[in-house]
């Protein structure tokens, strides 16, 4: 038994905390919440050449073969960063579906491409968990595909290169690979403006095959699970942040001649937003490994860590908020881009009940 | 990073698995030796049985007794003495806390005495800490020690003392100097629960059991060799027995909150509550809290292991667990509806939950009340300023 990361490992982590400080400090994040394209698009060509994007890409497909334990390192990064891009989409959702796709591995090694994953559909499903209920159809056109229908809560739609559409052909259902023309993409007000949700409307969208319905359980399983480790990861991060805040303010704030920390009703929050933090870190960490050595209990593990992050994530923040005081509240502090990413992360793929209902099931049903 | 046992582990692991089932006697899965479970000459049996078989005292050195192994095993040996059911080494205080503070500050002539039979079940420990007017104040303690050539004498009164009733043993602190600072008068004893003028007297708890009892000291002589540490230096002494009550014992705790998740799913299952989304959601939200908890402590164990030092992360191990432990038995009663109020012979599972429920509740208050624990986690983990 070793709970540790590697010293490569603990390396990644030091190199993304100073890559993403200088390049993204709060002002930066600000500013771009309110920017057209939501991020700052060469990003990405520098989180390629630090290799980030092609971590766990296997090396003959221009990765580093690496696993999704190293990956972890860096969600939990980008969340304490509030880093706003699509590294989540991409890397976490889409790759399974590319696992078949040596050219679509190779580009997002690069830095050339972004993915996303659609979906949720208006009236239908609204997680992985459902995917079996889409009404999007696939057809068949000519040699290749076409795909028609309504999606929504797509997350980066507005930037991603690849869109893969969770659809239903005569077959089955499936995955398909579409390039949405602009037109079609509706970005929708979404409440952390550092990670927008999209609607997407497709008409006979020229479509290629990635996943047959014979092969999609088993990437529906990966992806949901990457997913949901990753979100926990991110809400650890978000955490680590809102904790940072509410220790050094209760540290330096003064009322009635006195740091607040040295009041137990604040110290004690402090205390309760480390111990959450702690707890959930631990289990993200598990879900990780779990994730990472395909584990048949990552889906389990997976769900819970998510369930325990975001909600140990949104309580951080709410805490640190409350401690901060009438400054907390201000659009101008930082916690509540904080506070509204952990609330994306609780809600997307399913809020806290849903992740609890999965435990429950491998608890009562087996 | 990697969940998995090492060969060696697994084959540990294996060894003690066929152990357990060859060796705990029919009947004796689920009960401890605590009042109204297994009686003491059962626990200090099985104890016994343990020692022999090289499973008491597992990270021990090899020439106290011990095996001299790495902390993962003794991780493991709780997880599958906690899967058995099988009943806790009645140690509990001597391995957690007696044994390892003579380790570190007692002399050649003390660890040679105890520290075999405390693994043997020979010695049995209690602890004298707090006092009627010193609970979380303990520097503030009152029964004092006064120096009588070769011996002191003690004199005062102890309370909250699991096992002293049975205890062969006491860990005590006094106060030997009161001209000092209240930290700077304090000697820690090792204390012969035998001697003359020690009288110990039962209480009782809420549950109805007098797991618990009273010391009263008149005039008990000490020999001067039973001083561990220096005179007068006995705080420091005892902040080491408390880390290791806090902080090891982590992992016995979450080993019983461990059976505790396993029961409450057998109940639920048995009176149909399975179907209730209500009673899911939160039955996988103790399971959660119980997962959490135990990849917590391996955490603070790898940076043990790693560094020397436990893991900050380990002084969250029995706030938590007590917290937890008080929910998850709230729940098996909402469970057992209207039948809840039934206990004893009358009730499900002949009380069991009833009593769970109203023990558990001490649980936040014992070995360092929740209240005291975020003060430490504030100030000593979190760099907090000092609130008193």
């Amino acid at each position: 038994m070793d709970f540790a990361f590697t010293d490569e490992q603990e390396m990644l982590r030091h190199q993304a905390r100073s890559f993403l400080a200088t390049e993204f400090p709060a002002e930066r994040i600000a500013e771009l919440s309110f920017s057209e394209a939501g991020w700052d698009e060469s990003s990405w060509r520098t989180m390629a050449e630090l290799g980030w994007t092609g971590l766990s890409i296997p090396e003959e497909h221009g990765g580093a073969g690496m696993s999704f334990l190293d990956e972890s390192v860096l969600f939990e990064e980008l969340g304490y960063a509030l880093y706003p891009g699509p590294y989540l989409s991409t890397v976490a959702l889409t790759l399974p579906a590319f696992a078949d796709a040596p050219d679509l591995l190779a580009s997002v090694a690069a830095g050339t491409a972004t993915a996303t994953v659609a979906i949720a559909e208006p009236g239908g499903p609204s997680s992985l968990e459902d995917a079996g209920g889409v009404r999007t159809e696939a057809l068949r056109a000519g040699r290749g595909w076409s795909v028609t229908g309504t999606k929504e809560l797509v997350c980066d739609l507005a930037t991603a290169g690849h869109v893969v559409m969770v659809a239903r052909s005569e077959e089955g259902v499936g995955m398909w690979s579409v390039a949405p023309p602009v037109s079609s993409r509706r970005v929708t007000s979404t409440m952390d403006r550092s990670r927008r949700l999209g609607r997407l409307v497709l008409e006979e969208e020229p479509a290629r095959l990635l996943v047959g319905p014979e092969h999609l359980e088993p990437v529906l399983r990966q992806m949901r699970s990457r997913g949901l480790a990753a979100l926990a990861l991110e809400a650890v991060g978000i955490a680590q942040k809102a904790f940072e805040l509410a220790r050094d303010y209760s540290k330096e704030r003064k009322q009635f001649d006195k740091a607040i920390g040295a009041y137990q009703a604040i110290s004690h929050q402090v205390s309760n937003i480390y111990i959450d933090m702690e707890l959930a870190r631990s289990l993200a960490y598990w879900a990780a490994w779990c994730v990472a050595e395909e584990d048949p209990r990552a889906p389990t593990a997976a769900a819970a860590a998510k369930a325990l992050a975001s909600e140990a994530a949104v309580a951080a923040c709410e805490r640190s908020i409350q401690i901060h005081g009438g400054v907390g509240f201000t659009w101008e502090h930082v916690l509540h881009r904080y506070y509204k990413r952990a609330q994306w992360i609780s809600s997307f793929e399913g809020g806290v009940s849903a992740q609890r209902a999965v435990v429950a099931s491998s608890l009562l049903d087996a | 990073m990697d969940f998995r046992d090492t060969p060696e582990e697994a084959a540990f692991r294996k060894e003690l698995r066929g152990w357990i089932e060859a060796h705990l006697p029919e009947g004796w899965r689920g009960r401890n030796p605590t009042p109204g479970g297994l009686e003491v000459d059962a626990a200090r049996e099985w104890s016994k049985r343990l020692h022999e078989a090289g499973y008491a005292g597992l990270t021990w050195p090899l020439e106290y007794g011990g095996q001299g192994a790495p902390y993962t095993y003794q991780a493991i040996f709780l997880e599958e003495m906690a899967r058995a059911e099988a009943p806790e080494h009645i140690g509990v205080i001597g391995l957690g806390m007696a044994g390892p503070t003579i380790m570190v500050h007692g002399t050649e002539e003390q660890k040679r005495a105890h520290l075999h039979k405390t693994l043997s079940g020979e010695e049995v420990w209690c602890q004298g800490f707090s006092e009627p007017g010193s609970g979380s104040d303990l520097a503030s303690l009152r029964t004092k020690a006064e120096d009588a050539g070769d011996h002191y004498i003690v004199n005062g009164q102890k309370v909250w003392s699991s096992y002293a009733h049975i205890a062969d043993m006491c860990i005590l602190v006094v106060r030997t100097d009161a001209s000092v600072p209240k930290h700077k008068g304090i000697t820690y004893l090792l204390v012969d629960m035998r001697s003359a003028g020690i009288d110990v007297r039962p209480l009782v708890q809420i549950t109805g059991d007098p797991e618990f009892n009273e010391i009263f000291f008149t005039d008990v002589a000490v020999p001067k060799s039973n001083v561990v540490g220096e005179v007068n230096e006995g705080w420091g002494v005892a902040m080491t027995t408390l880390l290791h009550e806090r902080g090891t014992l982590g992992f016995a705790l979450t080993a019983r909150l461990e059976v505790a998740v396993a029961k409450l799913i057998a109940l639920v299952k048995e009176r149909g509550a399975d179907a209730d989304p209500i009673v899911r959601d939160r039955v996988a939200q103790q399971w959660m809290e119980l997962q959490a908890l135990k990849l917590t402590n391996y955490r603070a164990l790898t940076t043990l292991m790693k560094t020397g030092i436990p893991g900050p992360e380990g002084s969250i191990a029995k706030l938590h667990w007590s917290e937890s432990n008080q929910r998850l038995t709230k729940l098996a009663l909402d469970v057992l509806g209207p039948h809840a109020q039934l206990d004893g012979d009358d009730g499900v599972w002949g009380g069991y939950w009833q009593h769970q429920q109203l023990r558990s509740r001490g649980n936040t208050i014992e070995a360092g009340t929740s209240e005291i624990l975020r003060n430490i986690i504030a100030e000593r983990v979190l760099g907090l300023p000092r609130s008193r």
